[in-house]
């Protein structure tokens, strides 16, 4: 392998991107605008052949950490500039690689200046800032992602809030009729709900910096942030936690992921965010920032605190499975649709947690699935949904009605996302959720059964969403609709052919994310619960000469 | 005459002193009770100074009343200039920068 | 020869795909893209099959393992087809009878602007449907199963614009999905005992397991069917799922998709000839719902709805029959055959019917239609003769050996369901007398619409008579071909395994009886539909009348408990989110602001105050040490 820092150019790509962005000149046309808008676009395409090369390069099977970098950083404190790659940051980073080209083209023209009064257009940078910010953030996830040092990620895990702070209060949604003081409570709220939970994890870092730094696990008497070096530690016993200790630090980490995912009761920010945000920052945050809080539970949660880990499971168990329940409860009484969709990743980021603590290959392996498939089924639910209320400038679902009459083409990819939502065979979140209810099951019975419940509500409130909107006679105000044109149509595409991609194929993946979920579930000491009665190969030989399968 | 009673005068000087600077608003009031306050801390380090039997507080002493005759000439004239502005040595009546 | 299983499904896939992505272009052709789709799919399940017959009996299953879909740890689920003699049957049921009505919706759905999307809804059913009767494991069976609710969901509102229709496709689509948690229970309670929810496998192992176990995965697999195959609890759907186009109702609701019930409990005999708990419960539920569905069909004024009521009874018969074990299975999927044929027949008759009516349901408003409607007449009749299970048809070949299974099943349990059956059959006869009387007998009751256009009852185009007749000839030969030197038992006997059982009445004592009940059905039906005329504005009727109309009160039950209960539930969970959970966080938020806010005022500006505070503090401090001292 050679040393060219892939990961750095991959993540530092957007970064760039972004500075120039911003400081491309003001636009004066609407031509122009559209010049300023194509090379962030550009950009962000770049990153993902980056991202894809990234994906191509990596082994799976290989070493646990790949195309990994080291640099000292501020060596007083043992933080380093590591970055590495395991199977399940490869995935998460390509999700997010596609999303952003994605988000930017369906929210090309919501950043656009509002003509004044003279018809005119105020000349500032407000829209490529927006798409600035946008590579901002991608380039903070994907750096989140790669960290393979504690106080690294923290720096990023931090640091994306800024620009998602200024994306959603400062770019409402307003074909929907913004609200400028609803929208700076909600980015408000997002900030402080995130910037509490990063606060204690704070706390929780500097303590295992204290308590490596007192075990002499760093180098020089100093402690560590070193992820491997740490992990290597604990296996080889030569790095021990006090239970105390370990419990605090575990929960330290866990509120901070717990507030990002978000975890039941710690959801209230994300419908207000997400309801008053454009529709493209509204899948950034779900689809995007929000699996950063998911993937930290597996990577640091499990792997520095196995024990503790297993101590809290089962109480983070019982909270996943009320947000499950809840979640899908809260959406089936939602009037407006993004909050509607909103409550229902709530519902499934229960199901993304309950398949990481239920501490099974399937459970770990669907959770890591079902981060990729949530990811692309959401953006395509909400950003069809952004098209629907382009339209009419509301997001009431009692505004619409009828839709599939005038534009048809717009309620199919409506109900193919809505479909992907509630977890219908064939399309890509049914074999994830399928794998944390079966990963569940072998583990906690009960809890996998209750959970089943939840997929009776996803389609109770997605069929509700589509009958209220899309059936029914024709609203007045909707017989004037166009169907999707082109750039919606390319929009969508992409996302729809990867839902039945993976619906029907999802083995490239899992191919890549079963050797990390290997990796996890060896540190923290569990094996699959085994079949009551494995079936034994003299079993398989005479079904089959008796006719059964294989 | 045991030194001792000259802490309790010193003492005695400085609560006088606080206290007007605490209840009193007219400035050149307020500028005398923290002269007052100053000699009264002068007269603690002399007296430290002869119980002791060495001469830092004597110096301190010296430090005091330089820096309080500094004190003097410059707050003096900032209280000069506001009351010519403004007709008043009330210090509640300088509120420009208050919001 | 076995890698032609794929293209089974393949084909109506493919045309699927095409029709619904290929956009208007294909508006002029589109439908009979369809129909080629769907025959050609009969054709290669033809060629399959006759290379089954040339075979032994015991290289007769085939097998073909297409990829590994989704592999994690031991969790390995395959994209594999098993066609064995089960298999086979359904593939020749659901092709044909789909190949037939695909040619009848050609003529049927002529003037709807959306024919094209119609054929390609048709098109995913089938490869839906196929999908779920060749898969060799549960969870591509899983996959087929949801696909062809999809594809239910889908054709029931396929008139959309009726608020009526949207909801029905909601209402099936969500009771179908309560049955799915059965089937998804019982896939985990497969792999957590035998690391596995292949077929061939888990029944090898089946008798390993617990009792308990498999009792719990032979109940969930009853939920699954009951969810599908509209058995009660889960019936309240199928009445309603008659909004759809009438090819869908004949196809998916009569004759293939609502049986996939009953292919799920023959295909896992296995796992239920070992859970006795298990069976008894499908035999209750089998034996409630063929009454259930029979009083519903007796009350009902709309003919599909009615018919819809009959095959509820219908498919109850055959889930009894699964459930009585090895006497039963064989005759549950040859009553499956016999009815996915004249129900379908019975079906596309009251479509014809309605073409040439104005789209009118109420058969209080037919009457008559025999003279105007000739073929039609003819071939509903012999789709009702089959039905009631007149001798000969085939209804009396299926039927009366589902009654005489029951009898069989012995001890009191048999005696109970064989009289349920008997009383089944007797009803049975009675509405569909009822039904047959009210649409073709007795005077004109027509009237003009609302806008003055009175019905014109015309026989049906050639693409709509064609299909009727196949049925109808289905309807009448196919119970002797099978029941003949007992062909059908032992074609599915090495499948599902069979046994004569001992019956304490004969055989020919049971189908006297039969008969003898049938026709005090048929004669009490007569008198009160035949002999006097039937009134065009329904009479109020008895306490069960008119609960039947209602479905038995079961929609209200639902509405009131289900329905409101749920409202008042996300009402009062949306109010708690708000004012709870949110509440405490701004309550959080309020209080650092109050504070903050009372802090500020220690801020007054007044320099005095502020050395109040220093001297105050000076004095803690040196009180402190001085205390800290005495100490």
């Amino acid at each position: 392998m050679s040393s060219f820092p892939l990961l750095t150019v991959a993540a530092a790509l957007p970064a760039v991107g972004a500075v120039l962005t911003a400081a491309l000149p003001a636009a004066t046309s609407a031509k122009r605008r559209d010049i300023n808008k194509t090379l962030p676009l550009g950009i962000s395409v770049l990153t993902l052949v980056l991202a894809a090369v990234v994906a191509i390069r990596f082994k799976p099977g290989g070493a646990r950490y790949q195309m990994t970098e080291h640099h000292s950083w501020i060596s007083d404190f043992g933080i380093g500039y590591s970055l590495g790659v395991d199977g399940i940051a490869v995935v998460l980073i390509l999700l997010t690689a596609v999303l952003v080209p994605v988000v930017m083209l369906a929210s090309w023209h919501d950043a656009d200046p509002v003509a004044n009064d003279a018809g005119t257009f105020e000349r500032n940078r407000r829209t490529q800032g927006f798409f600035a910010l946008i590579l901002a953030v991608e380039a903070m996830v994907v750096l989140s992602f790669e960290a393979t040092d504690v106080f690294l990620f923290y720096v990023f895990f931090e640091a994306m809030l800024i620009p998602m702070y200024f994306l959603i209060g400062g770019f409402g949604d307003r074909t929907v009729g913004e609200d400028a003081r609803q929208r700076s409570y909600a980015a408000v709220k997002f900030l402080l709900y995130n910037l509490l939970g990063g606060l204690i994890m704070l706390a929780a870092v500097i303590g295992l910096y204290v308590i490596t730094a007192k075990q002499g696990i760093g180098t020089d008497g100093h402690g560590t942030f070193d992820l491997s070096t740490i992990t290597q530690a604990l296996a080889s016993g030569k790095l021990h936690f006090s239970p105390v200790a370990e419990k605090a630090l575990f929960l330290g980490f866990m509120f901070a992921f717990a507030v990002k995912a978000p975890l039941w009761p710690l959801h209230t920010w994300l419908p207000n965010a997400m309801g008053e945000a454009t529709p493209g920052v509204a899948v950034l945050i779900t689809a995007v920032v929000d699996k950063v809080g998911t993937y930290a539970m597996l990577r640091f949660c499990l792997q520095l605190f196995p024990d503790a880990s297993k101590t809290f499971g089962p109480a983070i168990l019982v909270l996943s499975l009320i947000g499950i329940i809840y979640g899908a409860l809260l959406a089936v009484g939602q009037k407006d649709i993004k909050r509607l969709i909103a409550y229902a990743s709530i519902s499934h980021f229960g199901f993304i947690i309950m398949g990481i603590f239920a501490m099974t290959s399937q459970g770990q392996a669907g959770a890591t699935l079902y981060m990729v498939n949530h990811g692309i089924s959401t953006a395509a639910l909400l950003l069809v949904a952004g098209f629907l209320m382009s339209r009419r400038g509301s997001r009431l679902i009692a505004d619409y009605g009828g839709v599939q009459k005038v534009a048809p083409v717009l309620a199919g990819t409506f109900m193919i996302g809505g479909l992907a939502t509630l977890s219908l065979p064939g399309l890509a979140p049914f074999v994830s959720e399928f794998l944390v209810l079966v990963g569940t099951f072998t583990r906690y019975p009960a809890i996998g059964i209750v959970a089943t419940i939840g997929i009776v509500l996803a389609a109770l409130y997605v069929l509700v969403l589509y009958q209220r909107t899309m059936t029914g006679p024709v609203k007045p105000e909707v017989s004037g609709f166009r169907d999707l044109h082109a750039r919606e149509l390319v929009v969508v595409t992409p996302l729809i052919a990867l839902l039945l991609f993976l619906g029907v194929y999802p083995k490239p993946v899992s191919d890549i994310v079963n050797p990390a979920v290997r990796d996890t579930m060896s540190d923290v000491h569990r094996t699959d619960p085994a079949p009551a009665h494995p079936i034994t190969a003299a079993q398989v030989a005479a079904t089959n000469s008796q006719g059964g399968g294989q | 005459m045991n030194p001792v009673n000259y802490l309790y005068l010193a003492a005695l000087l400085f609560t006088i002193g606080a206290t007007g600077v605490l209840v009193r608003r007219n400035a050149i009031v307020l500028f005398m009770c923290v002269e007052l306050m100053l000699n009264a801390s002068n007269l603690a380090l002399v007296t430290f100074s002869r119980l002791h039997g060495n001469l830092d507080g004597q110096i301190i002493a010296f430090f005091t009343m330089v820096v309080a005759a500094a004190e003097v000439v410059v707050g003096l004239a900032i209280i000069v200039s506001v009351f010519r502005t403004r007709h008043s040595a009330s210090v509640d009546d300088t509120n420009l920068m208050k919001l | 020869m076995d890698n032609l299983i794929p293209v089974l499904v393949g084909l109506p896939l493919a045309g699927a795909a095409v029709l619904l992505l290929g956009g208007r272009r294909l508006d002029r052709f589109g439908h009979w893209l369809g129909v080629l789709a769907s025959t050609a799919s009969f054709g290669v399940g033809l060629v399959l099959f006759f290379d089954m017959l040339s075979r032994s009996t015991a290289q007769r299953p085939a097998f073909e393992h297409l990829f590994t879909w989704v592999p994690v740890a031991g969790f390995q689920a395959q994209v594999g087809f098993q066609l064995d003699q089960l298999s086979v049957v359904f593939v020749l049921l659901i092709t044909g009878v789909g190949s037939l009505i695909h040619l009848y919706s050609v003529g049927y759905m002529a003037h709807d602007e959306r024919r094209r999307r119609f054929f390609g809804y048709l098109n995913l059913f089938l490869a839906a449907m196929l999908l779920l009767v060749l898969a060799d494991n549960y969870l591509l069976l899983y996959v087929g199963w949801e696909g062809v609710g999809l594809a239910s969901y889908l054709l029931i509102g396929f008139w959309q614009h009726k608020p009526s229709a949207a909801t029905a496709a909601k209402k099936a689509f969500l009771v179908n999905r309560v049955g799915d948690i059965g089937l998804s229970v019982a896939i985990m309670l497969m792999f957590s005992t035998f690391g596995t929810f292949a077929f061939g496998p888990v029944f090898g192992a089946a008798h390993t397991a617990s009792q308990g176990t498999l009792t719990g995965i032979g109940l969930m697999l009853l939920l699954a069917a009951c969810g599908k195959s509209a058995q009660v609890p889960l019936q309240s759907w199928l009445g309603d799922a008659m909004e759809g186009p009438t090819p869908v109702s004949a196809l998916i609701h009569a004759a293939t998709m609502v049986t996939a019930g009953v292919y799920l409990i023959t295909r896992s005999s296995a796992v239920f000839n070992l859970a006795p708990t298990a069976q008894l419960a499908t035999v209750c539920v089998g034996a409630v719902t063929l009454l259930f569905g029979a009083i519903v069909g007796c009350a009902k004024d709309d003919i599909k709805k009615a018919l819809a009521g009959s095959t509820m009874s219908q498919i109850g018969y055959m889930v009894m029959a699964a459930g009585l074990g090895p006497i039963g299975y064989v005759f549950a999927i040859m009553h499956l055959v016999t009815h996915g044929f004249f129900k379908a027949g019975l079906f596309l008759g009251a479509g014809s019917v309605m073409h040439g009516m104005n789209d009118e349901v109420d058969m209080r408003r037919y009457g008559g239609l025999r003279k105007h409607m000739p073929l039609t007449f003819v071939t509903f009749g012999l789709g009702y003769l089959a039905i009631i299970g007149f001798p000969g048809l085939s209804g009396y070949f299926s039927k009366d050996k589902i009654i005489e299974a029951a009898f069989a099943h012995g001890g009191t349990e048999g005696w109970i369901l064989g009289t349920a059956a008997l009383v089944g059959a007797a009803v049975t006869a009675f509405y569909m007398t009822r039904v047959m009387l009210m649409t073709f007998f007795g005077e004109k009751r027509w009237q003009p619409d609302a806008e003055g256009h009175e019905p014109h009852p015309h026989e049906s185009p050639s693409t709509m008579g064609i299909p009727m007749v196949v049925l109808a000839v289905g309807s009448v030969g196919a119970g002797a071909l099978f029941a003949w030197n007992s062909s059908f038992v032992k074609w599915l006997t090495p499948v599902t395994g069979h046994d004569e059982g001992h019956s304490p009445l004969s055989s020919w004592t049971v189908s006297g009886i039969t008969f003898a009940v049938i026709a005090l059905g048929v004669l009490v039906a007569w008198t009160m539909y035949g002999r006097q005329p039937v009134q065009a504005t329904p009479p109020v009727g008895s306490l069960l009348t008119r609960a039947a109309r209602r479905d038995l009160l079961q929609d209200d039950f639902n509405h009131v408990v289900l329905v409101g209960g749920g409202q008042h539930l996300t009402r009062f969970l949306v109010y708690l989110d708000a004012k709870g959970f949110d509440g405490v966080v701004n309550g959080i938020a309020a209080a650092v602001g109050g504070t903050s806010g009372r802090m500020r005022k220690l801020q007054n500006g007044y320099v005095r105050s502020y050395a109040l505070s220093m001297f105050g503090g000076a004095l803690v401090l040196v009180a402190t040490t001085l205390l800290m001292r005495a100490v």
